[in-house]
């Protein structure tokens, strides 16, 4: 840990001149610079606070709906001229929903990023929405349904288990929308909730790469500049809450489809800036610790050891507005039945709660997500999604810079106090993907 | 085998469609330095040299993927593949994955059709540990029982649960029909009746063969000088054997179209994948069919199958279209997915489409666009250090020159429209292969001999 600490004050010393920068314009549009000089790449990324979770009952998919529909231009720049443009000068572009944002970036050559900055300022309020092109991409987005939802049995299990976590918070509702709900959205509500949400003092641009902070400042004051705020959005985000949790939740999807059974778990843990920085950073380590790689806990129990499952996952999401989920998965052997691996599944998650993790096992998993946060230094793009995803839930810069101290700071009694305060069966839902046998007969068609 | 984390819960969805497969282009770092180091063991490796973060990447590969596995084995490549880091040496499994974890060093193996290849990555200061690692795991690999027996669940289960997914189903299917008589038809992975067969003796004879020096390909990105780099690679590699002994592997085109092949799986979604013979990475025309490909089908979002297929008639969330070259072959394949009700008419679109570029040929001004796209988009394509390394491992076994980043965009602006339309009409004037996956709408071709197609991975 020694050596490691220097590479890191060694990394420190050398970045110091590179530090992001950040300044807001006078309509509230927040800016982050990243430097990044090795390529003459640049990366423009905006980052919008609304997210799936921020829809109206019974329009889900909505938020997700509207990042397809931004595609199809404004007044002064008809449908596809901004893609072509990307095109033609060799960038790439795409755009994301999550549930607590929605974001559009570019990758360009440096001396194009006005005119990509000047495209993304003119759709922030510039779009242009016709029945025509409205319910094409309305078919766009079914077929995307179909692709990821639809087709895949394992992601309708996922939508499940969210849905049966949370009771009252909207992320228990999926990102891509229910099908019922994607199939009435149309042109009036996109533009309704594109007019609500989309507006400099609710966005967060990051442009990474090799550009100096004062340049940018210019060309966003000329580009984004002129965009008037919308003083009725308020700045922060109000959504309703879970209560307490009351009692564990099962819900089991058979599809004859399933040709390899899981399982999987959540649980309702705090995030973003629910969470104390302390809890959120354990919470990280104990994600690390006990399914983050082939050492870990849960993979050396079920996999290596007891030869239950053929894999064992962890993981935590960190980045959210409200409280998230931290997720437990495995994968079964053959001929192991759910109750036999449910409950070695359950013993190290009992074991972490009631003795804490071993000091080495808490070395290593620290070590993995520090050296992370230095090989995301090699990612322009994974620097960019990073402080665009923490700034836009409502982190800071300095979360994002002093991340590799806080995770260096963490103890295993913060591990195990987390651990025993949420990982408790109460908090979470599970869900088991199963081969629905029986029913294959019936759904045979033709 | 690292087990890859699954993403994270709070799931993104992306506008844009997935990538095409062999898609390998520039990066402007390489065309600041490329260097030729020469071990003083012999050891050839291409480095760039950047000390912006203190990390090294490298990527490596030995020529002799799953074209070695036994005609009755297939699998045996990959399944070496992924227990080479699972104990070597005087390391067991669990003590080889503390090592590489304890110090944050990132380590993984796996098998393609033509080779096997492997990616390390660590921060400097571990830079003697990982590379000490990486040489027990290629010279002496252990093979214990445990692992084996783990590793072996481990694929099956990746094989069962691919048993019911269409893209994967259509993968498989497509190079079975593509490749009847030739190894490249076989799946890479294994079937879930060949990995039972695999024996340890299997493991160890195909690593024993394959890893060697003179098949053995380097690309190094990061903070290391070139003395330094040349010494890591001779303690790390230079105990193999000379040379390998490879069997050999005749060349071959795909299956002259049309062809189609149905699978049936009751999914709402219909998966459609097309093809055909393509080009060799050194023919006359690669560029020139690249380009017209690139227009035709392209990963950007204004090629003319994406236009007619999602843009103008919402058909479908993606559709794409690629070159894919091996050591033996070339081949052209795309993909789309619709609700089965449209299938027929998507698939009609997109066969449409391709006459009529056989037929016609690009427009100058495509032509024009496509080239800017192509050269503005070299310096994007490889933004870190692994892209980086292993698309120099790419250029390397492409036979392309060390100075190939230079010289690609004369080789780009020299490719006329005639060229483009002669490359097209090579392509794309035999008809298609077609697999399509879903609900049985007509004929069914029972089921799907083989394994999966190498999959696009995105970033």
């Amino acid at each position: 840990m020694l050596a490691l600490a220097a590479v890191l004050a060694y990394v420190g010393t050398a970045r110091a001149g590179t530090a992001p920068t950040s300044f807001a314009l006078d309509n509230g549009l927040q800016v982050v610079v990243i430097p990044d000089h090795r390529t003459p790449v640049v990366t423009q990324m905006i980052w919008y606070k609304v997210g799936s979770a921020d829809e109206t009952p019974g329009q889900s998919g909505l938020a997700h709906f509207l990042e397809h529909l931004m595609f199809k231009g404004t007044a002064r720049h008809p449908e596809g001229e901004f893609s072509k443009t990307v095109s033609r000068i060799g960038g790439n572009e795409n755009a994301f929903t999550s549930y607590d944002y929605t974001g559009y970036f570019q990758r360009v050559p440096r001396d194009q990023l006005a005119t990509v900055m000047g495209f993304e300022a003119d759709r922030m309020t510039g779009l242009v929405l016709k029945d025509e092109n409205v319910l094409p991409e309305r078919d766009v987005v079914l077929e995307e349904y179909n692709m990821r939802v639809a087709n895949n049995p394992a992601a309708r299990l996922g939508e499940q288990v969210a849905a049966a976590l949370y009771l009252n918070h909207p992320y228990g509702r999926p990102v891509i929308g229910w099908r019922h709900e994607i199939e009435k959205l149309d042109r009036e509500a996109a533009l309704a909730f594109y007019r609500r949400f989309y507006a400099p003092n609710n966005a967060t641009l990051v442009i990474a790469g090799g550009v100096e902070a004062a340049e940018v400042r210019d060309l966003a004051q000329k580009t984004f500049g002129g965009i008037a705020a919308q003083p009725a959005i308020p700045a922060k985000r109000i959504r309703p809450q879970e209560p307490e949790p009351a009692g564990p939740r099962t819900v089991t999807v058979a599809d004859d489809k399933v040709g390899q059974p899981s399982m999987m778990r959540q649980y309702l843990v705090p995030a973003g800036p629910t969470a104390a920085k302390a809890e959120r950073a354990a919470l990280d380590v104990l994600a690390q610790a006990l399914g983050g790689g082939s050492n870990s806990l849960l993979y050396r129990a079920l996999v290596v050891d007891q030869g239950l499952a053929v894999s064992a996952y962890a993981w935590y999401q960190g980045t959210a507005v409200d409280p998230s989920q931290f997720g437990v998965s495995a994968t079964p052997k053959p001929g192991v039945d759910f109750p036999r691996l449910e409950a070695a599944l359950d013993k190290v998650i009992a074991g972490v709660a009631d003795n804490g993790i071993a000091a080495s096992d808490l070395e290593d998993a620290k070590t993995q997500l520090v050296a992370e946060t230095i090989y995301a230094q090699d990612s322009q793009a994974k620097l960019a999604r990073w402080y665009g995803a923490a700034l836009t839930v409502g982190l800071s810069i300095d979360d994002v810079r002093q991340l590799p101290d806080t995770i260096r700071a963490v103890t295993a009694e913060e591990v195990q106090a987390v651990a025993r305060k949420y990982l408790t069966k109460i908090r979470s839902a599970t869900g088991y993907l199963v081969k629905d046998t029986a029913a294959v007969p019936a759904e045979k068609r033709s | 085998m690292r087990p890859v984390r699954p993403r994270l819960a709070g799931l993104a969805l992306a506008c844009a469609m997935a990538l095409a497969a062999v898609v390998v282009s520039g990066h402007a770092q390489a065309m600041t330095k490329i260097q030729r180091v020469v071990s003083p063991g012999g050891l050839e490796a291409w480095l760039v040299q950047d000390a912006t973060v203190p990390l090294v990447a490298m990527a490596f590969a030995f020529r002799g993927g799953a074209t070695q596995d036994p005609a009755d084995k297939p699998g045996v490549a990959s399944m070496t593949a992924n227990l080479l880091d699972e104990g070597a040496g005087d390391l067991d499994s669990k003590a080889f994955h503390a090592r590489l974890e304890r110090n944050a060093i990132e380590m993984n193996f796996s098998a393609s059709r033509d080779r096997l290849q492997g990616q390390l990555r660590m921060l400097n200061e571990h830079r003697d540990e990982a590379f000490g690692l990486l040489k027990l795991a290629v010279t002496a690999p252990r093979f214990d029982a445990e692992p084996v027996e783990r590793i072996r669940a481990q694929m099956l289960s990746g094989l069962r649960r691919e048993s019911t997914e269409p893209n994967a189903l259509a993968g498989r299917a497509f190079w079975a029909a593509a490749f009847p008589d030739h190894p490249y038809g076989r799946p890479p992975g294994g079937t879930l009746e060949s990995l039972p067969q695999v024996t340890v003796a299997d493991l160890s004879g195909y690593a024993r063969r394959v890893l060697a020096r003179d098949n053995l390909t380097i690309a190094v990105v990061g903070d290391i000088d070139a003395g330094t780099l040349g010494r890591l690679i001779d303690d790390t590699f230079g105990s193999l054997p000379a040379k390998a002994e490879l069997t050999a592997v005749a060349d071959v085109a795909a299956v002259a179209p049309p062809k189609q092949v149905s699978v049936p799986l009751d999914v709402p979604q219909t998966v459609m994948l097309f093809g055909g013979p393509g080009l060799k990475r050194n023919d006359p025309d690669f560029m020139a069919a690249y380009i017209a490909n690139h227009i035709l089908g392209g990963g950007s979002m204004s090629s003319r199958l994406y236009y007619e297929v999602r843009e103008k008639k919402g058909l479908a969330y993606s559709v794409s279209q690629s070159l894919i070259w091996l050591d033996h072959t070339g081949v052209f394949a795309g993909s789309t997915a619709t609700r089965a009700d449209r299938a027929a008419a998507t698939l009609a679109t997109v066969e449409a489409e391709i006459r009529r570029m056989a037929e016609q040929g690009p427009t100058a001004e495509e032509l024009d666009k496509a080239k800017s796209y192509l050269n503005g988009s070299q310096m994007l394509a490889l933004d870190t250090s692994t892209k980086l390394a292993g698309a120099l491992v790419q250029y390397q076994l492409d036979g392309l020159g060390i100075d190939y980043l230079e010289k690609r965009p004369g080789i780009i602006n020299a490719v006329t429209l005639e060229d483009t339309r002669r490359a097209a009409k090579r392509l794309w004037s035999h008809g298609l292969i077609t697999i399509t996956v879903g609900r049985a709408q007509a004929a069914a071709t029972g089921q799907p001999a083989s394994p999966p197609a190498p999959k696009p991975h995105a970033d």
